[in-house]
């Protein structure tokens, strides 16, 4: 889990003070959270708390953000109903739908949706 | 420079197309333009810097000596792209290339690459008539029981999420592995205000004596200097265990704790966050797919694309430049950069040759020193057997397959496996959606140490376009010509 800088080393020395980080609202599965405009998804979660973010296809091990430079594919995600979604490459948005991804996809639930 | 925000903005076509918008990618785009290339530089990040200088122009850590001066440097990179008149492309995956052919199947001349490019689940195809691959590296693979534990993270993950969110690891951290950047993340962590419970360090204790007689080179070296400085306040700041080895990581749900030996002695360390480390080696997924020779580089311990003392390849038009070709680290990466910049505009005849030795001339020079003392480094820092072919038979190696070492161990060894692309048939170790980025380097220590071979004798991966996922959607989004609709409709 990861925790903000403190504001003291956050800040340049000479700048006016004015607060710098404006919040994002989201939700993970279903919780809302927030987080600071300019993180991404992968960051957004590690600050709430959240260290799993997926179950893998093969044991249903719970996985959560590895690299957070794109090569590891352990953030995968559901973001607003889209699977497979590299968690630590998505630039967080006000209102995005956040969800664990459970498994591989399953082409049955697909079809079902048709 | 114009920032693509739709990948509708995109020219149809480049006459340089570059890879990655790190030191070397960003050294080449602001070279390239400024010597008359129509240049586009794609990268998957929402901002400029890569991976090192990540989020350089964006970062909330403004206080210059928490994230240090060496970072602080991107930032010329950075505005000399603003300044260029590239065209930019941020949060862009660029996903494949391949050379025009004619009708009958012979390569087009003039020669042009067609590049899958998507952005926003969008894809397109454009035209380059050279290429620059600035993709970097990545921390070589550190393998140990419990390393896919949510908790467990790599130490440059923990870099970024300091560079780009201002976040520092919450709770008892402990740092684990080798490599220069350990001792500089610790470091840094600590004055972030991060807990560091313990470091541990792998480093093997012979390999200081092999590294001695490379030590005066190092010495003379740009980043002797820093590397000393760093070494001396550590030493007393940081609690750091030397001759750790079999790491093994625990918890139930996440880590809880950590468990090695220390100088053969057992400990075990309560924590809450664990960061991996083991050096960096070259990114070669995108080289590997597009068809460019590759080497086993010893003093890296690591495949490596060929290149000349141009950045060529052996792909005719392909370029590789930065860290992507060895490792040398960012000032290195940034004057490569511009040499493979300078290459492409003679190729396309922008430059004449005499031009092309005179601009590059001392940017080879500073290239040449800047790679002083690399060899200590390598040699100091070099893995040891126990850490690149793990022990223990349950120790996951295949992260996304969830495939362990004792069984590639067995089914190489009863199945007499040759090499990696054999393994894929029968474990589907680097069939994932991480295309063996993760496994790549360990699958083939397992396999030399069952086939009592070199590394350098059982290859690597084939890896394919395309060298990161895309979706149905994003290829379906993508202009049809008639002729193309023609050829599948009836």
């Amino acid at each position: 889990m990861f925790r903000p800088i403190s504001d003291e080393l956050r800040q340049a020395t000479s700048h006016d003070g004015s607060p710098s980080v404006r919040a994002v609202g989201f939700t993970f599965d279903g919780r809302r959270m927030t987080a600071r405009a300019g993180d991404t998804v992968a960051a957004a979660l590690l600050v709430n708390g959240v260290a799993a973010c997926r179950e893998t296809p093969v044991s249903a091990a719970r996985r959560g953000p590895y690299c957070l430079m794109g090569v590891c594919f352990d953030c995968l995600v559901v973001i607003d109903g889209v699977g497979n979604r590299q968690a630590c490459l998505t630039p967080l948005r006000e209102g995005m739908a956040v969800e664990t991804q459970h498994g591989a996809r399953d082409i049955g639930a697909l079809e079902r949706d048709e | 420079m114009k920032r693509i925000e739709d990948i509708g903005d995109l020219a149809v076509g480049y006459d340089l197309v570059i890879v990655g918008a790190g030191p070397a990618g960003l050294a080449a785009a602001a070279q390239a333009s400024e010597l008359g290339l129509a240049t586009l530089i794609a990268d998957e990040n929402p901002a400029p810097g890569g991976q090192i200088y990540r989020a350089i122009t964006t970062t909330p850590v403004k206080r210059h000596d928490v994230l240090g001066e060496a970072y602080w440097q991107g930032l010329g990179l950075a505005e000399a792209l603003e300044a260029s008149n590239c065209d930019y492309a941020p949060q862009t995956t660029v996903w494949s290339a391949e050379l025009g052919r004619d009708e009958t199947g012979k390569i087009a001349e003039p020669r042009s690459f067609t590049v899958g490019v998507s952005r926003a689940g969008k894809a397109r195809l454009v035209q380059a008539r050279r290429l620059i691959l600035a993709t970097g590296a990545l921390e070589r693979p550190f393998p140990v029981p419990g390393w896919t534990l949510p908790g467990v993270m790599t130490a440059g993950a923990a870099q970024i999420a300091l560079k780009s969110s201002g976040l520092v690891p919450q709770g008892r951290t402990v740092l684990a592995g080798s490599g220069p950047l350990l001792l500089l993340l610790a470091d840094q962590l600590k004055r972030a205000g991060a807990d560091i419970v313990a470091v541990l360090d792998t480093t093997p204790s012979g390999n200081f004596k092999a590294a001695l007689p490379l030590l005066p080179d190092f010495l003379r070296s740009p980043y002797a200097a820093y590397g000393l400085k760093l070494f001396a306040r550590t030493r007393f700041s940081l609690p750091i265990r030397r001759n750790v080895l079999e790491l093994r990581i625990s918890g139930e749900e996440c880590v809880e704790r950590i468990a090695f030996t220390q100088s053969g002695r057992p400990v075990t360390i309560d924590c809450d966050q664990v960061l991996l480390h083991q050096g960096v080696i070259p990114n070669i997924n995108m080289s590997n797919a597009l068809g460019c020779g590759q080497h086993w580089d010893m003093s890296m311990h690591a495949w490596t694309p060929t290149v000349d003392e141009w950045f060529a390849s052996s792909v005719p038009g392909i370029a590789i430049a930065g860290d992507g070709a060895g490792i040398a680290g960012a000032p290195s990466a940034a004057i490569r950069g511009r040499i493979a910049a300078i290459a492409a505009a003679s190729a396309v005849g922008l430059l004449d040759a005499t031009t092309r030795v005179r601009l590059a001339g001392p940017l080879q020079a500073e290239a040449a020193r800047l790679s002083r003392g690399r060899s200590f480094i390598d040699t100091l820092y070099r893995p040891p057997g126990n850490v690149l072919r793990p022990a223990d038979p349950a120790t996951i190696i295949c992260r996304c397959e969830e495939v362990c070492a004792g069984q590639i161990r067995d089914v190489v060894r009863q199945l007499h496996v040759q090499g990696p692309n054999q393994l894929k048939a029968y474990l589907r170790t680097g069939m994932g959606p991480c295309q063996g980025r993760m496994c790549g380097p360990t699958v083939i220590e397992l396999i030399a140490e069952q086939r009592g071979v070199p590394v350098s004798d059982v290859g690597h991966y084939r890896l394919r376009t395309p060298v990161k996922p895309i979706t149905l959607e994003e290829i379906a989004s993508m202009p049809q010509s008639e002729a193309a609709k023609n050829a599948v409709m009836r």
